[in-house]
């Protein structure tokens, strides 16, 4: 009994920590490459969140059924966070470019607000019922108690994510750019890469996951609002600075552990300072171990 | 120019792309419908197509620097500095907002006064903020939470020990100052964008702290019936009651905005813009940083307890959901729009963007779309905000430097 409990507590951290991190992915490649907290990333998500929600009913309304509404729902939400990431880049970060570090952030605070109150204002300030499109397998049955569907396609979907990410990171031309220029800018320039291209690949790659992210999370807790992007996108934030910014493999291994402490803590302790124990976390690691678990430290120079 | 348009039609293109799920499409998951709103779409393509050419042309112009026949590098003085030069303007105008201020409550209903005093108490809280922010640097976006002790340690202290609103108003202060040593001292050694998001942490901390702790605050249900604030246990009627807060304000004001002023111009001060500019040299020159940073957040946290206090006692009614991310975003808009650094920039972005959703009931709607949309723009186009802060500049009287670059 007491082992089913954890187990269940277990699965529900480790779903959990699978999404936090996919956001977290979009934070940490961002970070490594511009140095700038895309504070409006959890916004992506949101919106990536709130497309799939639009297509699947439209198409439900239209007659469509079953596993083509999710796969349709999630593509054309994948697409669209990908262009809101893209002309967020564009409008908010890329005139910023050689300004000072804080008007980038304050900038980015403003475009979170601003997609917020948007997507408020052009929706609806309720919370929206998410259809539910996982389909039931029967080999879940056994385990059910402990792990539904839902959980299974989420780690499957994020565990499948990562590794695209790692091989396209390490195995592509594109990915031999985007470390060339989080090594160093300038020469990366210098070596014939186009800079701003390089970063706006990242921000596409960043809000595909993100909108990944959104589809899965939606279908898991069964119900959005135009809210759900700032909550998860400080949760986020701070999974990739448990394993390390700039770091890829921190930020998936600082999603789970943070899902984890979260789900266990809000299990055996309370469920209402969940949130608290997440900051908690944050704050003990950036006293403890600044650069993260898994990042290095940086030296600055003068 | 038939470059522009073509350019401008394909950005009116691919925002329509962008916001057809969201402005074109409602469905209702519930009932099964759709909703299909294709006018807004024609708005979205006007829009997009106009200020596409506005914004290529505002660009254009900041990356030339300025206006044509400016010479870059060359600041100019700006029309209110020209015109705050001239002592018999200043001393005039000054005079003038002394008397409006004095003669509002007589002319304007409870109403009103009751708003302007919100006003005010975001002027005083946009005014702590830029001591972290503007003056020392420190990006701190859960200012609210300093604003939520003294609300709540009123609230407590009257409530629980009928304490009056003259002794907790100290104490509110000094209690918003203890917490932002308690929360500055871990965070001394973090980076601007670090600390951001711990100080993000902080503000919602306090907000779940004040929801879910029943014993002390009441929890989600607030704590209502708190005492106006109160003249030597004068009784007063609520329209009297609205009048003495209004001036009360009116008095914190003025006090903030002396005290910061000596502030800025004070050896701390100096250290704090020292620390803003460049951490290193600064430490480098032998400034102490984690005092001088730790004066900040304590002196920062100071005000906003202290009106805290009497935003408690405005309201007499305090409730966990006054104290959200939002707050701490329009404090932390009205110092940048203010002009970070500058008190009489502050001061006005303030009463704007209080006043403005107020009295423009049609967009309080569109209030913090519109904010969002401000701080992207301001930090692109006018990052020094709307009144500049002024650098202290020395100048030689010798005929030479007259002659050459004054500052």
């Amino acid at each position: 009994m007491e082992l089913e409990k954890f187990l269940g507590y277990f699965m529900s951290g480790l779903t959990r920590g699978s999404i936090y991190a996919l956001i977290a992915l979009g934070y940490t490649m961002v970070y490594g490459i511009i140095q700038l907290i895309n504070f409006a990333h959890g916004e992506i998500y949101m919106i990536g969140a709130f497309v799939a929600l639009i297509v699947a009913g439209v198409l439900t309304i239209y007659g469509f059924s079953g596993v083509s509404i999710l796969v349709l729902a999630a593509l054309v939400a994948m697409i669209y966070a990908a262009a809101y990431g893209y002309t967020l880049e564009r409008i908010a970060y890329r005139p910023l470019r050689n300004a000072p570090r804080l008007s980038a952030l304050i900038s980015a605070i403003g475009m979170s607000l601003f997609l917020q109150n948007y997507v408020l204002l052009a929706q609806t300030p309720d919370f929206l019922r998410f259809p539910q499109l996982i389909p039931e397998f029967t080999f879940m049955r056994p385990i059910s108690h402990i792990m539904g569907e839902a959980e299974l396609v989420i780690l499957v979907t994020s565990a499948l994510s990562m590794i695209g990410l790692t091989l396209l990171i390490n195995y592509t031309r594109v990915g031999k750019a985007m470390r060339a220029t989080q090594q160093d800018m300038v020469m990366a320039r210098l070596a014939g890469v186009d800079v701003d291209r390089v970063i706006s690949t990242t921000f596409v790659i960043g809000s595909v996951l993100a909108a990944i992210g959104g589809v899965l999370v939606g279908s898991y807790i069964g119900q959005i609002n135009f809210y759900i992007g700032f909550t998860a996108g400080i949760k986020a934030f701070t999974a990739a600075v448990l394993g390390g910014i700039g770091n890829i493999p921190g930020a998936a291994l600082g999603g789970l552990v943070l899902g984890l402490a979260e789900s266990l803590a809000a299990g055996y302790i309370s469920s209402a300072y969940e949130d608290v124990f997440a900051f908690g976390v944050l704050v003990l690691i950036l006293i403890l171990r600044p650069s993260g678990l898994l990042g290095r430290a940086v030296k600055q120079k003068v | 120019m038939v470059e522009n348009i073509k350019r401008s039609l394909g950005v009116m293109v691919w925002f329509v792309f962008l916001s057809f799920p969201f402005l074109a499409v409602r469905v209702n998951t519930l009932k099964g419908e759709v909703e299909w709103r294709w006018l807004n779409l024609l708005w979205v393509a006007i829009a997009a197509f106009v200020l596409s050419l506005v914004w290529r042309w505002a660009l254009a112009r900041r990356n030339r620097g300025g206006r044509p026949g400016e010479r870059a590098g060359d600041t100019p003085a700006v029309w209110h500095q020209r015109l705050f030069a001239d002592p018999r303007i200043r001393r005039s105008s000054i005079g003038l907002i002394g008397v409006a201020a004095l003669l509002f409550p007589v002319i304007t209903d409870s109403y009103q006064i009751n708003i302007m005093v919100l006003a005010l108490i975001f002027v005083v809280l946009g005014l702590g903020l830029n001591i972290t922010v503007g003056l020392a640097g420190l990006l701190d976006l859960g200012y609210v939470a300093f604003f939520a002790v003294g609300a709540y340690s009123y609230a407590i202290l009257n409530t629980r020990f009928d304490l009056g609103f003259w002794v907790c108003l100290p104490i509110g202060g000094l209690i918003g100052m203890l917490f932002g040593v308690l929360l500055g001292f871990p965070i001394l050694r973090l980076r601007g964008d670090y600390l951001a998001i711990v100080t993000l942490g902080f503000g919602s901390i306090a907000k779940i702290v004040a929801e879910n702790w029943e014993g002390l605050t009441n929890g989600a249900r607030g704590i209502a019936g708190i005492d106006r604030p109160g003249l030597f246990g004068l009784e007063m009627t609520i329209s009297t009651a609205t009048i003495y807060t209004y001036y009360l304000m009116i008095a914190l004001v003025l006090l903030t905005i002396f005290t910061t002023n000596r502030l800025k111009d004070s050896r701390i001060g100096r250290a704090w813009i020292a620390l803003r500019e460049d951490e290193i040299a600064c430490v480098a020159m032998g400034i102490d940083m984690a005092r001088t940073k730790l004066s900040a957040y304590a002196l920062g946290a100071f005000w906003a307890g202290l009106v805290g206090v009497v935003f408690a006692a405005r309201n007499t009614y305090i409730h966990p959901n006054s104290f959200t991310f939002m707050e701490s975003a329009i404090v932390l808009s009205i110092v940048v729009l203010g002009g970070m650094g500058s008190i009489i920039g502050v001061i006005i972005a303030a009463l704007v963007l209080i006043l403005m959703p107020e009295y423009l009931r049609a967009v309080a709607e569109y209030r913090m779309l519109v904010f969002g949309a401000v701080m992207v723009l301001m930090m692109i186009f006018r990052p020094e905000g709307l009144i500049a802060n002024v650098r202290k500049s020395y100048r030689h009287s010798s005929p030479k430097a007259e002659a050459g670059h004054g500052r």
